[in-house]
């Protein structure tokens, strides 16, 4: 070997993949320290024979469900109600997203999971219209201002400052029209998110389908699951047939007269929700929630009459014994149980992601029969509820941190197959590409590893949030602790958990989005419309 | 080595090609010229289609991938040769006398020096010569290349060509600039139209028939011939 080819051979690969294997080593190394953490052990006694139970069910569906059609039809008025006041309220504060304060605003309300919100609002509102409509509003109205936001700042800087006019006509004649197909393709996407939420409301008693999911669940009538299950692929895949501009008012409409979102559970129509009494909204049920709230120290130190030094003292001190006890019991295991779920399970969505997105590649698979097939199952995955998933795997596999893993990483590596498949099949390959194995490493996979990266780091945020409710189906996450805290009607301290749970997705957001940062400014990267579908 | 009867082509619905009639030799080098949209590319394209295996092909959009280096791009053209395995193992870490070989070839399009960079950090020209590195290490009897130089300078473009028919038998280029195709190939076909205009040795090409497939900017093209 020449002396010129040596030195040569000293010098390292510049590649501007650096930041994105950089940042994969890390991950890897990550999952690989947690390991030893990780439970798999399966308390089921017997999973084999649950599993074929369920197995036989998916194949005899029983579509003779009583009150089928009302639960479907809850489903979609929750969900287009949400969509539709989210989407207003989400522009409105997009508009208003310079700010600081609207920022913190917006990140604070969508880093608390709606389920927790309906928690929260429950108490407030009761098990009403109101509380499910509410819940799915206040962190998706976040969630949209972020989006448009982002969506509005990456087509401003297409033509915006060619075109002369005051801030508005600038915004009608340049901004909207260029982000208009953009913010509606994430409509569509959103509404698809909606009605997987508003399924998951029922888990808390809202009359959805996850109401009458939960219940075969539990009684072990896998047939009817089936139906349940198969019936709510076919709505989310007859989406784009029956959601478009004309119709959507119609639908939003429709159900604002049929189910009006207010606290009465006087309806019009016949609600079958699953409370016992009957709530009533007044200023006082918001009393009773602030006071119900308050640490208990707090609210003890508040009956005692006469304020000096010896009872402040003593307060403070309960205060920080009540804190301490929980911190120690509650907050730091499930911290440290939603850690280790969510990044076991963002291991398995990247892996997932990266091994599934092939199957609709049509530089992979060259018949497009074959690919619909894979469209098809990765749209059933995606669309069912992980909170379904995991209750599903739970079941069969008992408690432990596998059913939760398994349910948040299959729901999201098939929506991270999903859109890393679209974004390779936007590419261009040259016709002299080799087979199938040797397209997939050297034409594909670094092609398309920066946009994969992204969207998984987008995915990382929600997967956390996510990670952290599973706590209510037994796995010991935060959501355990919080919804243990709700049962036992100690606000207080479900309160602070919520808390923690919203302070833990904000660091996780602000480190995804460094991350993202650190990969994109060392490799600028095209931008692809369809990474606003991953914002969660 | 390649045969055309009465072949007509469309993109889309849109006829591109009219009646062609062609014949390329084993050992010819051609030039194919003619005005954007004249159905050059698409020639190229079906001559390609019909002997995927015997070609090396170089097509106008370079379509290289970015994040890889120059080296991993150009071994990219001998992927079949290779188990995938093998394949893999070469793009985490090289194979030293696969970097030997690879060397050789960058030495002679001046590209030695950015071997081990990734596409996207390089200039057009440079991505250009990477994409014929790319095709010139397939071990192939037929060189087929759309535009391969456009965008390099004059004396570049003269040294490149001449390397690539002194290392393959038959070549058949598609060329904007007709004094390269006048300097370095054996026989020029004129396309206008989607239709050959004339198809002649180069000693026999005449101004007339150049001034007729660059109809509009023939001016230029005059002082080229003188």
């Amino acid at each position: 070997m020449s002396k010129t080819l040596q030195n040569n051979q000293a010098k390292r690969f510049i590649t501007s993949a650096k930041p994105m294997w950089q940042s994969s080593l890390f991950f890897i190394i990550l999952t690989i320290i947690c390991l030893p953490f990780l439970e798999f052990e399966i308390a089921h006694t017997s999973p084999m024979s649950e599993f074929k139970l369920m197995f036989l069910g998916l194949f005899q569906p029983n579509f003779m469900i009583d009150g089928i059609l009302s639960a479907f039809v809850y489903t979609i008025v929750f969900a287009i109600q949400a969509l539709v006041l989210s989407a207003v309220i989400g522009f409105f504060f997009a508009q208003l997203y310079s700010f600081q304060g609207i920022r913190l605003l917006m990140g604070f309300l969508r880093s608390i999971h709606e389920l927790f919100w309906a928690l929260i609002l429950i108490q407030i509102f009761g098990l009403t219209t109101l509380t499910g409509v509410l819940a799915l509003v206040i962190p998706f109205s976040a969630t949209f201002a972020r989006v448009f936001s982002e969506i509005q700042q990456e087509t401003t800087k297409l033509n915006y400052h060619q075109i002369k006019g005051s801030h508005f006509s600038r915004f009608l004649y340049s901004t909207l029209p260029l982000a208009w197909p953009r913010l509606s393709s994430y409509c569509r996407y959103r509404l698809e998110c909606a009605l997987r939420a508003s399924v998951v409301l029922g888990f808390i008693g809202l009359p959805t389908i996850g109401f009458q999911l939960e219940g075969y669940l539990k009684l072990g009538q896998y047939q009817e699951v089936s139906a349940l299950i198969f019936l709510f692929i076919g709505l989310v895949l007859s989406m784009r047939f029956w959601v478009n501009r004309f119709t959507l008012p119609v639908l939003f409409l429709f159900s604002i007269i049929w189910l009006p979102p207010t606290a009465s559970t006087q309806s019009s129509s016949e609600l079958s929700y699953a409370q016992i009494e009957e709530t009533t909204w007044g200023v006082e049920n918001l009393n009773r929630f602030i006071e119900d709230i308050t640490p208990a120290p707090l609210k003890n130190a508040a009956n005692i009459e006469g304020i000096n030094k010896n009872n402040i003292d003593r307060t403070l001190s309960e205060l920080w014994k009540w804190f301490y006890s929980l911190f120690e019991t509650q907050i730091l295991p499930g911290i440290s149980y939603t850690l280790l779920l969510g990044q076991f399970a963002f291991a398995l969505s990247a892996i997932l992601g990266l091994v599934l997105f092939p199957i609709i590649s049509k530089h992979m698979i060259k018949c497009k029969y074959y690919r619909n097939i894979g469209h098809l199952a990765l749209t059933s995955l995606r669309c069912l509820p992980e909170l379904l998933l995991a209750f599903i795997a739970l079941i069969i596999l008992g408690p432990s941190l596998l059913p939760g893993i398994l349910a948040i990483g299959i729901h999201n590596g098939a929506l991270i197959a999903h859109l890393v498949g679209l974004h390779s099949n936007e590419l261009n390959l040259r016709e002299d590409t080799s087979s199938a194995p040797n397209t997939y490493f050297f034409e594909l996979l670094p092609r398309v590893y920066g946009q994969f990266l992204s969207f998984t780091l987008y995915r990382g945020e929600t997967i956390l949030r996510e990670t952290a409710i599973l706590g209510i189906l037994g796995i010991p996450t935060l959501g355990f602790f919080i919804d243990s805290a709700f049962e036992e009607f100690r606000l207080d301290r479900a309160f602070l958990l919520i808390l923690v749970s919203a302070i833990l997705n904000i660091i996780a957001e602000a480190l995804a989005t460094k991350c993202r940062k650190y990969i994109h400014t060392h490799k600028p990267s095209r931008a692809v419309s369809s990474l606003a579908l991953i914002r969660n | 080595m390649f045969k055309l009867e009465n072949l007509n082509l469309h993109y889309g619905k849109k006829p591109v090609l009219y009646n062609i009639n062609l014949e390329i030799k084993d050992g010819e080098s051609v030039a194919v010229v003619g005005e954007s949209a004249s159905g050059k590319s698409t020639l190229m394209n079906h001559l390609y289609k019909s002997k995927p295996d015997q070609i090396a092909w170089c097509p106008q959009d370079e379509a290289l991938v970015p994040s890889l280096s120059a080296f991993h791009n150009i071994y990219a053209g001998t992927l079949t040769e290779h188990h995938f395995l093998y394949n893999l193992r070469n793009l985490i870490h090289p194979y030293p006398h696969e970097y030997v070989k690879i060397k050789s070839i960058a030495t002679a399009l001046d590209l030695e020096g950015v071997l081990k960079t990734s596409v996207d950090q390089l200039s057009g020209g440079q991505k250009q010569r990477i994409n014929i590195a790319r095709a010139m290490i397939q071990k192939q009897g037929i060189f087929l290349a759309d535009e391969p130089v456009s965008a390099q300078d004059d004396f570049h473009k003269v040294k490149i060509i001449k390397t690539i028919t002194s290392s393959f038998k038959t070549c058949v280029f598609v060329f904007h600039d007709l004094d390269l195709a006048l300097t370095c190939c054996q026989r020029i076909i004129g396309l206008a139209k989607g239709k050959i205009l004339f198809d002649e040795h180069v000693s026999n090409v005449t101004k007339k028939q150049l001034s007729l497939v660059y109809s509009h900017h023939n001016t230029h093209l005059e002082s080229m011939l003188v």
